[in-house]
């Protein structure tokens, strides 16, 4: 016979699991509920489509959401290729117990470790100080500095150099997934190496990358601390129209709106609303790449 | 080119895979024209052999090969061998059927377009008389657009061998080609290699003895690694001169 004690303890632990498991859902639905509630009633067209009025006090937030996604286009243009080239090396090309596969796939796994701040920082040391004013001494012997300072390119790099390790490892998961038996194929009917890569291996993975490319942009439009110090801009009347101009983002507006503005409560409606935004955007990205991936992993069991 | 009347002859052929001896020093000749089978039990090593013939085995990171495998008298492991011009040559058909997932045009038109062909009335050409001698063309010629993998299991399986014959091989390698096969996709396959084996060299690793008795001119059984007994076809079924061989063609192990 199982004394009292023992029988309360055999309820308390499935109990207290499940509690624990309740207070992740919990605080979920916290965040969701109090950002939709607080924000709902700012969300307009024209908060959607104007520009920042009276200190940011009133206004839209459209430059904020054009910058970001001039970001995150230009951080994919770089950063989805290189993700995409170096997944097809690591699992191509390289034999798997290789020194230089083994250092490859090492410095991923730290580069996917690395805080966003410290991103951020080598972003300001390398490309703004060490790459940006040697350009401007170049092209205009340093009387002008032109790419010496903080702008969007830097930014979009610097971001790219983050989620390059989302696409990789994206990317690599789903070149695996592409049947042995297609690459045979392709090699007995006497395609080379790169030709089968290129015919059937690629295209084949091309969900892969496209969910790769999905993560990092979520990742990208989600992070602030990359571009704290080699893009972003408090407030700009204009639209960057140029790689050398500085972006306003919806991840840094909403961090200078809670700490920066002269007049923090009255901004609250709209940094409310500048969250819901965000999250909603990259809410949409993720399950659009969790979508992609379920696909990918029925399409490798089948 | 065959100035010793034979279109492959492997010398003395041995292949590990780490520490594990899968051929060992396996010396065998092939006759153009003719379909060769390779029998005997599983791990024999007869796909490992197969898979030698036109180096599909250097995909696999630790096979290591030694011996000769001369095709038209050229040893094939030479260095100066370009691998993809002896894959074009000697083509492979597998034993699961492996349609791109592309339509069924551009399943046969793959090889000849790598291969650079790129002029639409060429490629429609070769792939129309592919079709055909892989007696596929009836079935299928009012829809070349279809997906390659909307075939039947069967259907497939001719769509490889026709894409196998676009690029003109003059060896196919057939590793178990009908074994997921039903009786009468089987039977469809069988009399496409027989029609097959004017135009081209055939060897053929099957598990169905009665499939190697119909359709093939000579036998090689092997075991552990080792060929144990070479012979026409006739003869390795009815007269084998080794017991193992005796004992497996009859069904009494394998």
């Amino acid at each position: 016979m199982k004394t009292l004690r023992q029988k309360l303890f055999g309820l308390s632990v499935p109990a207290l699991s499940a509690l624990c498991a309740f207070v992740i859902v919990l605080m979920v639905l916290l965040i969701i509920g109090d950002i939709v509630l607080g924000g709902w009633g700012t969300l307009s067209w024209e908060f959607l489509s104007g520009v920042p009025k009276e200190g940011m006090t009133a206004g839209g937030i459209y430059p904020a959401i054009f910058g970001t996604f001039l970001l995150v286009v230009i951080m994919s243009i770089v950063g989805v290729p290189i993700g995409t080239i170096t997944a097809i090396y690591l699992s191509e090309y390289a034999s798997q117990r290789s020194i230089l596969a083994r250092v490859v796939r090492f410095a991923v796994n730290t580069l996917a470790g690395v805080p966003a701040i410290v991103f951020g920082l080598f972003g300001l040391g390398f490309f703004i100080q060490f790459v940006g004013i040697r350009m401007d001494q170049v092209l205009t012997g340093g009387v002008q500095l032109k790419w010496g300072q903080p702008n969007i390119l830097w930014a979009s790099l610097t971001m790219a150099l983050l989620t390059l390790p989302v696409v990789i490892v994206s990317v690599e998961e789903a070149i695996r997934a592409v049947p042995r038996e297609l690459r045979e194929a392709s090699l007995a009917l006497g395609a080379t190496k790169w030709e089968t890569i290129r015919k059937v291996v690629l295209p084949n993975s091309i969900t892969g990358i496209l969910t790769g490319a999905i993560l990092a942009v979520s990742r990208g439009a989600g992070e602030v601390a990359p571009i704290l110090f080699t893009g972003a801009a408090y407030f700009l009347p204009k639209l960057p129209g140029s790689l050398s101009d500085q972006f306003m983002e919806l991840g840094y507006h909403i961090y200078i709106m809670s700490t920066q503005s002269p007049d923090v409560e009255a901004t609250r409606g709209i940094q409310y609303a500048t969250t819901l935004v965000l999250l909603v955007l990259t809410f949409t990205l993720n399950f659009a790449a969790v979508f992609l991936r379920y696909r990918i992993r029925m399409k490798s069991i089948r | 080119m065959n100035t010793n009347g034979y279109k492959i002859r492997t010398i003395n052929l041995s292949l590990s895979y780490g520490s594990k001896l899968a051929l060992n020093e396996v010396s065998l000749d092939i006759k153009p024209n003719h379909v060769t089978a390779l029998i005997g039990p599983s791990g024999c090593g007869k796909s490992t052999f197969l898979r030698a013939l036109n180096r599909m085995n250097d995909l696999i990171d630790d096979a290591r090969t030694s011996g000769e495998v001369l095709v038209d008298n050229i040893n094939v492991y030479r260095d100066d061998v370009d691998v993809v011009e002896l894959r074009k040559k000697v083509g492979m058909i597998f034993q699961k059927s492996n349609p791109f997932p592309k339509s069924l045009y551009d399943n046969v038109a793959y090889g000849p377009r790598i291969n650079g062909i790129h002029d639409t009335k060429t490629l429609a050409e070769i792939v129309e008389s592919s079709l055909e001698r892989a007696a596929l063309w009836d079935e299928v010629k009012d829809d070349l657009k279809k997906s390659g993998l909307a075939l039947s299991g069967g259907q497939q399986q001719r769509l490889c061998i026709a894409r196998a014959l676009a690029v003109n091989p003059e060896v196919l390698l057939m590793d178990e080609p009908a074994s997921a096969l039903d009786p009468i996709a089987t039977a469809k396959i069988e009399e496409l290699i027989y029609e097959l084996k004017s135009n081209y060299t055939i060897v053929i690793v099957t598990h169905n003895m009665q499939q190697a008795a119909r359709v093939s001119d000579f036998t090689a059984f092997f075991y552990l690694g080792k060929i144990i007994e070479f012979n026409d076809t006739k003869t390795i079924f009815t007269s084998p001169k080794e017991k193992q061989t005796e004992d497996y063609v009859t069904g009494r192990f394998g």
